[in-house]
């Protein structure tokens, strides 16, 4: 082979697989489509795989969905990253408007946080409905307890009850507290495989899979309430904002159909998420 | 605990079914990395190439500093190409981020230095060779390099494999710049993290196995391809 048909050679191979590389995706994908930053809870418990090719049908756009903490939303949002936000930690979605990132903010629905732990219960709070002296009694006792350490909605709701028991668990760090900084069902994964308790939401802890031996522990408190929210990237300052087909996703999710479909996903006959826009 | 058995099985039931899920993450997959792998041998091959014709000072830095970057993480690499494409980025107004096109760019820089490094040092030993016939023929540098990477093709097959697998088996750099979104950039390890996180531990070994079978059947069809080629050179 002679070096000038090596080069001719590899340059027509290289052209041939750009090509490939560059040639459009698969047919679904096309036509409108909106980007939504959202959390792993809502992804990990299949609530997208449910409802988005419901709203496809019915109006022909593409809805893509990254899943990522609530904090990392609202950050990827304030860099424009997408068009709009489905995240669960208020008083941040609130700031989050405040400070001119988004618009249009409605409560969508909710459901509510619960701490799973393992079958011989170490700290002796299976049945407990008071989250507080749950927390304060894995404390006490020093039981592993994973967090998710990943200032998610579900990270921040965990720390606001923390501080509400006026003990710090960081003390506690690499010992009896574990932070996994990982999304929710990596955090059940390693909580499965340590033995430890962690406070997740319904839904994910409904459609996991890898249980073993863990269940509900301590649920029922007016506290572990878990709130979802729906805006716009504010249009205003991201140019790329699809403002048009967002709203109208929106506006969709909050409409009365909208509802019932979201109040009809269910998982081993139990339903995930409970519409409740104002 | 799902055993491994259960998970063979549903690996074969998968690929029987032709699952188009399945289908168009493996295709997706595949196109990304051989994209990556494409545009790293374009850039790797020659800089591989002129790393060994041409002494200048401070190629041995040089050199070390690439041999560094094949240790490169791919969650650096992710973050670095997100912080550019990202719209409040530099190179936002090209709208690429969460695109394919993203993740071959991530990918590249993954494995380019790879290429280059590797077949630095399968050239070199070649070069060793050669370097007294260069000389007394009078050969430009650019054609030695050029007659180096021609020649050395079969252990750059190597190479390229090395660099292929080190893309098709990477999670870190796509999930941040791909952002794992199904139909459009979700891909094989992309979509094992997202089994994994459901719990559902036994889809995610199937599609690893499914995974582990395509880089097999890659690397067998690199190989044959090279024993033909050799056998047709030496004939």
């Amino acid at each position: 082979m002679s070096v000038k048909s090596a080069i001719l050679g590899t340059a027509t191979a290289a052209t041939i697989a750009l090509s490939w590389a560059m040639s459009p995706g698969p047919a679904r994908a096309e036509g409108p489509s909106i980007l939504v930053q959202s959390t792993t809870s809502t992804q990990n418990s299949g609530l997208y795989d449910y409802l988005l090719p419901i709203y496809r049908k019915e109006t022909g756009v593409t809805v893509h969905v990254v899943a990522v903490g609530t904090g990392q939303a609202l950050k990827n949002g304030k860099n424009c990253d997408g068009d709009m936000l489905v995240v669960h930690a208020k008083p941040a979605e609130l700031k989050f408007v405040r400070e001119g990132y988004g618009v249009d903010r409605h409560d969508l629905m909710y459901n509510d946080f619960v701490i799973v732990g393992p079958a011989p219960d170490p700290a002796g709070i299976k049945g407990m409905k008071d989250v507080g002296a749950a927390l304060k009694k894995i404390a006490a006792s020093h039981a592993l307890f994973a967090s998710r350490g990943d200032d998610s909605g579900t990270n921040k709701a965990e720390m606001r009850l923390w501080k509400a028991t006026g003990i710090d668990p960081k003390t506690g760090s690499g010992g009896w507290y574990r932070e996994t900084g990982s999304g929710m069902g990596a955090t059940l994964n390693a909580s499965v495989g340590m033995g430890a308790y962690t406070l997740t939401d319904r839904s994910t802890w409904i459609s996991f899979k890898n249980k073993g031996d863990f269940s509900i522990d301590v649920q029922g408190d007016p506290r572990l309430f878990n709130q979802y929210g729906v805006m716009l990237i504010n249009p205003k300052r991201c140019a790329s904002v699809k403002a048009g087909l967002a709203r109208q996703f929106e506006d969709w999710l909050l409409s009365k159909h909208g509802q019932e479909v979201i109040a009809a996903y269910h998982v081993d006959g139990q339903q995930l998420f409970f519409p409740n826009p104002k | 605990m799902q055993d491994f058995g259960a998970a063979f099985g549903l690996a074969l039931h998968l690929i029987a079914t032709g699952d188009d899920n399945l289908l168009e993450i493996v295709v997706l997959s595949l196109k990304v990395s051989f994209s990556a792998l494409t545009l790293s041998c374009l850039i790797g091959l020659p800089l591989g190439a002129f790393l060994v014709v041409r002494p200048f000072w401070g190629r041995g830095v040089v050199v070390a500093v690439l041999n560094a970057m094949m240790g490169l993480p791919p969650v650096v690499i992710g973050l670095l190409v997100y912080l550019a494409l990202s719209r409040a980025g530099p190179m936002g107004w090209l709208g690429l981020l969460y695109t394919p096109t993203a993740m071959i760019i991530a990918q590249t820089l993954l494995i380019a230095p790879i290429v280059a490094a590797l077949a630095r040092q399968v050239l070199e030993g070649l070069y060793s060779e050669y370097d007294e016939q260069f000389r007394s023929f009078g050969i430009s540098r650019l054609r030695a390099a050029a007659a180096l990477v021609v020649d050395g093709r079969y252990g750059l097959v190597t190479v390229a494999l090395a660099g292929f697998g080190r893309a098709v088996a990477e999670v870190g750099a796509v999930i941040i710049v791909g952002g794992n979104i199904d139909h459009l950039t979700r891909v094989m390890t992309t979509a094992i993290a997202l089994e994994t996180s459901k719990g559902d531990l036994g889809m995610a070994l199937a599609l690893g196995i499914i995974l582990m079978s395509i880089a097999l059947g890659v690397n067998l069809a690199a190989g044959g391809l090279r024993s033909v080629a050799e056998r047709q050179a030496y004939a």
